[in-house]
């Protein structure tokens, strides 16, 4: 274990330049993946606020007893794709239309009758919050034989359905293609640090060091660099989510930045990559010595 | 100790041993002559499982190349003493910790390592070098470094590639000296070599090879064709 350990970190000291330059090497192709992490969890978020505005809006003939609106109300929150409904009050709607629009705020002053319905307010739990589960709810909505009319802006849904549609096939594909060209650079650089210790390795098999032993030392240090070109990208990460943050733009829309699980995935995939490319690199030497 | 029988060996590009039988007895020396490609180094890989006959059998040391599985060949190495006419020692370590080397990565107890490998450099006369590096050693006193680690495992066999080839006159002389003290002390030795002044200096056994084929065998009795 002393023996492994020790070889496993002779190699960073015999050969100080390879060896940060395959860290670099790992640590930016990383930060490449984790740059892209960093926009899709943003757009993600971004989409999620968006998203949150969904609701359905029923509205409610004028004269609807308010034991039928309560009953109504608890029949629809226990649908399965409902969240809340707000009961919205013939006042309370003129009241909000006063405070809201205020370029109508004349108009609205001297009425002597309120020319707004009541209405409920639905929100949509999440995952439900797409144009079918939307038109759905409304369907049954209008059911009701108290309900005048029901509104949930369909165009508005439908074009947040397909942002959402194009925005996951956009980054599933740049995902992988960032990670499989992560895994290529990575495996290249952790196959140059074999072949430099070619002659170790030949000299290992001479004299009868079992396969497993030969392997471990080159094991570890693929892990290790992994580790360490996990952390460089991690901080490269950081560094540019705390640049992007200090622009006074995005502070207010408040990006945010990935969190622990996805960075200690990232961390884990590189130390994966490391162990990964290792391995293949130094089995196929031990077939060929 | 060692045994060929009917042995053959092909290479994509041809045939490199045609029906070689030899015997090889516990602590025997024997030199392998001929020509380059005359098939000696192949013999030498054979004998170390480095390659695996295309038909007939091949024993040492109570393995059969044939038959041997990937986690046998470290075993059937730890036998042997294998050395080369380019010394493979490694650059960055010293002489010390290139013996040391071996007996670490074949798992020898961290405490007795010091010791035994003090032992083999004052055998090959290198004590005194025991800390410097292959590029601040001459090319014989690299060959003893090789020696010496080839020797630190006690090995039954030593197998010698040209061990010479690379050294001038001087060298040569104290390194064959080193290999024939070697085999005083009851060390089979198998060495492969065509430095034909070498031969006739001793009265040791000499298979010559011409073109994959044993064509003269010392050790044959020749009224009779047997091994001795």
């Amino acid at each position: 274990m002393r023996l492994l350990l020790r070889e496993a970190l002779l190699s960073f000291r015999r050969a100080p330049l390879l060896s940060a330059l395959s860290i670099t090497t790992i640590g930016f192709s990383l930060y490449a993946v984790g740059l892209f992490a960093l926009v899709a969890v943003n757009l993600r978020a971004a989409l999620h606020t968006v998203e949150q505005r969904v609701e359905v809006v029923a509205y409610l003939l004028s004269g609807t007893p308010p034991e039928t609106i309560a009953l109504a109300s608890q029949d629809i929150t226990a649908f399965p794709e409902v969240q809340r409904v707000t009961f919205v009050s013939e006042d309370e709607a003129l009241k909000r239309a006063r405070a809201e629009l205020v370029e109508f705020r004349d108009a609205y002053r001297d009425l002597s009758v309120n020319p707004l319905p009541a209405s409920l307010e639905i929100q949509m739990k999440e995952g439900f919050r797409d144009g079918a589960h939307v038109a759905a709810v409304a369907t049954r909505l209008q059911g009701y034989g108290f309900v005048d009319d029901v509104r949930y802006g369909r165009e508005w849904i439908e074009k947040l359905d397909r942002l959402r549609n194009i925005a996951g096939l956009v980054g599933l594909t740049i995902g992988l293609a960032f990670a499989a060209v992560a895994v290529v650079i990575i495996g290249v650089t952790i196959r140059i640090t074999v072949l430099q210790r070619a002659r170790e390795i030949a000299v290992m098999r001479l004299v009868g060091a079992t396969n497993g032993f030969i392997r471990g030392p080159f094991l570890l240090e693929g892990a290790l660099k992994g580790l360490l070109g996990g952390g460089v990208a991690l901080l490269l990460s950081y560094g540019t989510f705390l640049l992007f943050r200090g622009q006074s733009e995005l502070a207010t829309s408040g990006i945010v930045f990935l969190d622990p699980q996805h960075l200690l995935l990232g961390i884990l995939f590189g130390v994966a990559i490391g162990l990964g490319g290792s391995l293949v690199s130094v089995g196929r030497h031990l077939r060929n010595v | 100790m060692i045994r060929f029988a009917h042995v053959f060996k092909d290479y994509p590009k041809g045939a490199a041993l045609k029906n070689v039988s030899l015997h090889v007895a516990k602590g025997e020396f024997v030199f392998l002559t001929g020509h380059s490609g005359a098939g000696k180094s192949t013999i030498l890989k054979l004998m170390q499982g480095a390659l695996q006959p295309t038909s007939g059998q091949v024993r040492i040391s109570g393995f059969n190349i044939a038959e041997l599985g990937p986690a046998e060949i470290p075993r059937l190495r730890r036998r042997l003493g294998i050395v080369f006419q380019d010394f493979r020692l490694l650059d960055d370590r010293t002489a010390e910790e290139n013996i040391a080397f071996a007996l670490e990565v074949t798992g020898a107890r961290a405490d007795s390592i010091p010791a035994r490998v003090m032992r083999v450099l004052t055998q090959v006369g290198l004590a005194a070098k025991a800390h410097a590096y292959p590029q601040e050693l001459s090319g014989g006193e690299q060959q003893r470094v090789a020696l010496a680690r080839a020797l630190v495992n006690d090995p039954a066999i030593v197998l010698a590639d040209e061990p010479t080839g690379n050294l001038d006159e001087r060298a040569t002389r104290g390194v064959f000296q080193l290999i024939r003290e070697i085999n005083a002390s009851g060390t089979c030795v198998v060495m492969a070599t065509h430095d034909l002044d070498l031969v006739k200096q001793t009265t040791y056994r000499t298979i010559e090879l011409r073109e994959g084929a044993v064509v003269f065998d010392s050790g044959l009795d020749e009224t009779a064709g047997e091994p001795v």
